[in-house]
C-alpha cells in the first residue's frame, strides 16, 4: 500500500491501536520488555524536539540554528541537496555523531521532552529507543537469526531462548521478511538480496523496541522493486514507530511521509505537512528544489 | 567532425591508410607504444618471477641435497659376550664397554688385537659409543646378563655411516680420508656378512646435541625452540592484540598516539641483535632471568615480535567496514561490545596471520638469542622454562661451527626440520585465514 500523502496524524493513531493480525501475537513481548526510560508519549505528541542545534565538524560548521518538531507515529522526511546537512541531522537525533571526534554538538534535542545531548544520557540506552537504518544494508556477517537476535540479547530484552525466539519472529514479521526467511532463519544475512538484507536490518532494529527509527537513504542502494518494498514497510510502520527518513528522492518523500523538511547549506529551511510543501512550498529555495532547478 | 570522433583503428582504418586523417594515425602510433610498453612490463615481471624461482631452487635444493643423507643411518647388528672378567657388578658404569664391543666385533671379523691394541682402538673408531650406553642400561636393568651374549644393535661413527653413504670414497688417497683401506676393509666386510642395516635416523629426532655427530639430534632444540615459541606467544600475541585495539579504536587521536604509532613502525624495523642486547641488559643483567632459558629467550623474541603483531591486528581491523561499527552501535552495543563482539572477530583472520607470521619469523631468529647466551652446547632436553636451551636455528649455527664433517650433514638436516616448522606454520596461518574469512 503506498500512501496518501495527506493522511493526518490522528488517523494513524487510531490505526495503531488496530494493528495488523501479524503485529498483535509477538508485540506486546516486545513492548514490555523495551527498557522504559521515560514515560511512552501519546500519538498526537511531538516525539523530537530540535531547538538552536548547531553541529561542528573541526572548525566547519554543518548545521545552523535548525529547530523543528517531529511528530510521533509518523514519517518525517528530510530533504535536500547532498551536503546540506540532513544525514548530520539525522545523526544527532541518536547520537551517531559521538563516534566522529571532531564533532560538535550544541544546542537541545529533546524526545519526549529529554534532551538527548545530557551528559546523564547514555548513548547505548538512548540508542535502543532510537534505532538506525543506514544508506548501505549493513547486516553483521552473521545469521538472520543472530542478526536479528543481537540487540535483544545486549539489552536483555528475553529472558529464555523461546523469547528471543518470538521476538526474532515478530521482528521478522513487522519488517515483511519472516515469509521469506522463515526456513532459513541460520544462514548468512549477508547471503540475502539487497532489499531482504535492507529489511533484515529494519528488523534487527525494531528486535530491540525502539521508538523512533532512523532512516538515512534506506533505498539508495536498491533497485526500484526491492524500494517499493521498503516503502510499503516503512508505511506499515508508522503506526508503531516514530520514522525520520532522509531521503534524495523527493517522489520517495511525497510516497511516504506526512512531514517533510526541506534542508539547505547546512540551514531547515522550511518544513510542514508534506503535501503542503509539495504543493505550496513558502520558501523559493524550496520551490526550487522541488521543481528541479537544483539540487 | 564525424572523421575526427571516428574510431581510428581497426581493419577498416588500415585498408585504406589514405583516408587516415593526421590524429588517427598520431592515435595509431600512442596505441602501438602503449602495447610495447605493456609487453615491456609483462617481461619484466616475468623475468622477475624467473629469477626468484632459480634462486628458490637452488637454495632449496642446496640444502635438500646436502641434508637428505641426515635422515638415513646405517647400523650394526652384533653378539656381545659379557665377558665377566671384564665386568665389574660392584662398579659398572667403571666397565670399559666400548673395549668389550671392539671385542665382539674383532671376533666377528676374525682379527686378533696386538698387544698395543691398535687393532682395537681402529674398530672403535668405527663402531659409535651408544652401544657401551646400551650395554650399561641394559646390565643396570638385569646383572644375570653377565656372562651370557646379548645382541646389540647401534649406530656406527659418524666416518663410517658416510663411508656407507658415499661420501668418503675409498678412490681418496689412504692419508686424506679419516679412514684408512683396512677399516674400509672391515665395513665392507660386515656388509657382506649382512650385519649392517640401512634404515631411517630415528636418533636424529630422539636425542639432543652430542659431541659425536652419530649420537647428535635436534630434539632438544626442537624442544627448546617450541617452549620459547610459547612463551613468546603467550606475551606478544595478547598483548600486541591489545594494544592494537586500543589503538585503532579506543584511543584519541592525538599528538602522543601519533609518536606512539611511529615508534612502533619504527621498532619493527630495529635490527633483531639489539633486542638481544636490550633482552641481556634488562632481562638477564637487571631482572635476573637465567641466561640461555627458554624464558629469557622467548621475552626478547616476544619483544621483538610485538611491533609485528601490532601493525598486523591494526591493518586487520582498519579492514573492518565502518559499516559494521554504525550496525552495532545503531542497535545500541556499546563500544566495547561493538568492538569485541563484531570488530574484532572480523579481523581475526588478519590478526591470527599476522600473530602466526611473526612467531615463524621468531622461530628462526638466531642473532638475539646469541646475545643471551643461548649459544651453548646443551645436550638434553630443557629441564623447565628456566633450564638451559637451545633452539633450532642456533643448533644449526653451532653444528655449522663444529669441524666433523658429519656435523655439517647435520647442519643441513636441522635447516631441513627448521624450514619443514616453518612451511607448516605459514600453511596454518594461509588455512586460518581461508577458514575464517568473511565476506560482506
Amino acid at each position: 500500500m503506498i500512501l496518501n500523502p495527506s493522511a493526518l496524524p490522528l488517523v494513524q493513531g487510531h490505526a495503531m491501536t488496530t494493528a495488523s493480525p501479524d503485529d498483535s501475537v509477538a508485540a506486546p513481548a516486545i513492548k514490555t520488555a523495551a527498557p522504559q526510560i521515560y514515560p511512552p508519549a501519546s500519538t498526537q505528541e511531538i516525539k523530537i524536539r530540535a531547538k538552536d542545534v548547531n553541529v561542528f565538524y573541526g572548525d566547519k560548521q554543518a548545521l545552523f540554528d535548525v529547530n523543528i518538531d517531529i511528530p510521533g507515529k509518523s514519517v518525517t522526511a528530510f530533504i535536500g541537496p547532498s551536503g546540506c546537512g540532513k544525514s548530520t541531522f539525522l545523526r544527532c537525533i541518536n547520537r551517531m555523531n559521538d563516534t566522529i571526534p571532531s564533532a560538535k554538538v550544541s544546542g537541545a534535542i529533546e524526545i519526549d521532552g529529554n534532551d538527548v545531548n545530557l551528559k546523564s544520557v547514555d548513548p547505548v540506552i538512548l540508542r535502543s529507543r532510537v534505532g538506525m537504518v543506514f544508506q548501505k544494508p549493513n547486516p553483521f556477517p552473521k545469521t538472520i537469526f543472530e542478526n536479528v537476535a543481537y540487540g535483544p540479547r545486549i539489552h536483555g530484552l528475553a529472558t529464555g531462548k523461546a523469547e528471543l525466539e518470538a521476538i526474532v519472529e515478530s521482528s521478522l514479521k513487522k519488517a515483511g521478511l519472516w515469509n521469506e526467511v522463515a526456513d532459513r532463519l541460520h544462514q548468512p544475512g549477508t547471503g540475502l538480496s539487497g532489499g531482504q538484507q535492507q529489511r533484515l536490518v529494519i528488523a534487527r532494529a525494531i528486535a530491540v523496541g525502539p521508538e523512533v527509527i532512523l532512516m538515512d537513504e534506506p533505498c539508495s542502494a536498491l533497485d526500484p522493486i526491492a524500494t517499493a518494498r521498503i516503502e510499503e514497510l516503512i508505511d506499515e510502520l508508522r503506526n508503531q514507530f516514530c520514522i525520520v527518513i532522509v531521503t534524495h528522492s523527493m517522489a520517495q518523500a511525497a510516497r511516504v511521509s506526512q512531514k517533510t523538511a526541506f534542508f539547505h547549506l547546512g540551514k531547515l529551511v522550511e518544513s510542514g505537512t508534506t503535501e503542503e510543501m509539495f504543493t505550496n512550498p513558502r520558501d523559493t529555495r524550496t520551490q526550487d528544489y522541488i521543481t528541479g532547478r537544483f539540487g | 567532425m564525424t572523421d575526427a570522433v571516428a574510431p581510428p583503428v581497426g581493419p577498416a582504418g588500415s585498408a585504406a591508410p589514405a583516408s587516415l586523417t593526421a590524429q588517427q594515425v598520431a592515435m595509431e602510433a600512442r596505441l602501438k607504444k602503449r602495447h610495447r610498453a605493456e609487453t615491456w612490463f609483462k617481461a619484466q615481471g616475468l623475468m622477475a618471477i624467473t629469477i626468484a624461482m632459480i634462486f628458490l631452487v637452488v637454495l632449496v635444493g642446496r640444502i635438500v641435497g646436502q641434508g637428505y643423507t641426515t635422515f638415513q643411518t646405517h647400523t650394526l647388528s652384533i653378539p656381545v659376550y659379557l665377558n665377566p672378567e671384564r665386568i665389574d657388578v660392584a662398579d659398572l658404569e667403571g666397565v670399559n664397554y666400548d673395549y668389550i664391543v671392539a671385542e665382539a666385533t674383532m671376533k666377528k671379523l676374525g682379527v686378533q688385537d696386538d698387544d698395543l691394541g691398535l687393532v682395537s682402538g681402529k674398530v672403535m673408531d668405527l663402531i659409535s659409543r651408544d652401544f657401551g650406553f646400551q650395554l650399561l642400561n641394559q646390565l643396570k636393568a638385569d646383572k644375570s646378563l653377565i656372562g651370557k651374549t646379548v645382541t646389540v644393535t647401534g649406530p656406527f661413527k659418524a666416518d663410517a655411516d658416510l663411508y656407507f653413504k658415499g661420501e668418503i670414497k675409498r678412490s681418496t688417497e689412504e692419508g686424506d680420508r679419516k679412514l684408512d683401506n683396512q677399516q674400509l676393509d672391515w665395513l665392507d666386510q660386515l656388509e657382506k656378512e649382512g650385519s649392517v642395516k640401512s634404515g631411517f635416523n630415528f636418533a636424529f629426532f630422539k636425542n639432543s646435541d652430542s659431541t659425536e655427530p652419530e649420537q647428535a639430534g635436534v630434539l632438544g632444540a626442537v624442544v627448546g625452540s617450541a617452549m620459547m615459541l610459547l612463551i613468546t606467544a603467550l606475551i606478544a600475541v595478547p598483548m600486541g592484540v591489545m594494544a592494537a585495539v586500543y589503538l585503532e579504536e579506543f584511543a584519541p587521536k592525538n599528538r602522543w598516539t601519533d609518536i606512539i604509532e611511529v615508534n612502533i613502525n619504527n621498532l619493527a624495523a630495529v635490527p633483531s641483535i639489539v633486542y638481544g642486547l636490550l633482552g641481556l641488559a634488562l632481562f638477564i643483567n637487571w631482572l635476573h632471568v637465567p641466561r640461555s632459558s627458554p624464558l629469557v629467550g622467548g621475552l626478547v623474541l616476544a619483544l621483538m615480535a610485538l611491533p609485528t603483531v601490532i601493525i598486523a591486528t591494526r591493518s586487520a581491523l582498519k579492514a573492518v567496514p565502518p559499516s559494521i561499527r554504525e550496525a552495532a552501535l545503531g542497535v545500541g552495543a556499546s563500544k566495547t561490545q561493538t568492538v569485541f563482539h563484531h570488530v574484532l572477530p572480523l579481523a581475526m583472520p588478519g590478526v591470527m596471520t599476522g600473530a602466526i607470521l611473526s612467531l615463524a619469523h621468531a622461530l628462526g631468529e638466531t642473532a638475539p638469542l646469541l646475545m643471551i647466551g643461548m649459544v651453548s652446547f646443551v645436550p638434553g632436553v630443557p629441564e623447565g622454562f628456566t633450564g638451559a636451551a637451545t633452539v633450532l636455528p642456533v643448533q644449526v649455527f653451532i653444528w655449522e661451527n663444529a669441524s666433523e664433517r658429519a656435523f655439517h650433514e647435520r647442519t643441513a638436516g636441522a635447516i631441513i626440520v627448521l624450514l619443514v616448522f616453518m612451511i607448516v606454520m605459514n600453511a596454518a596461518a594461509v588455512i586460518l585465514r581461508r577458514r575464517f574469512e568473511r565476506r560482506w
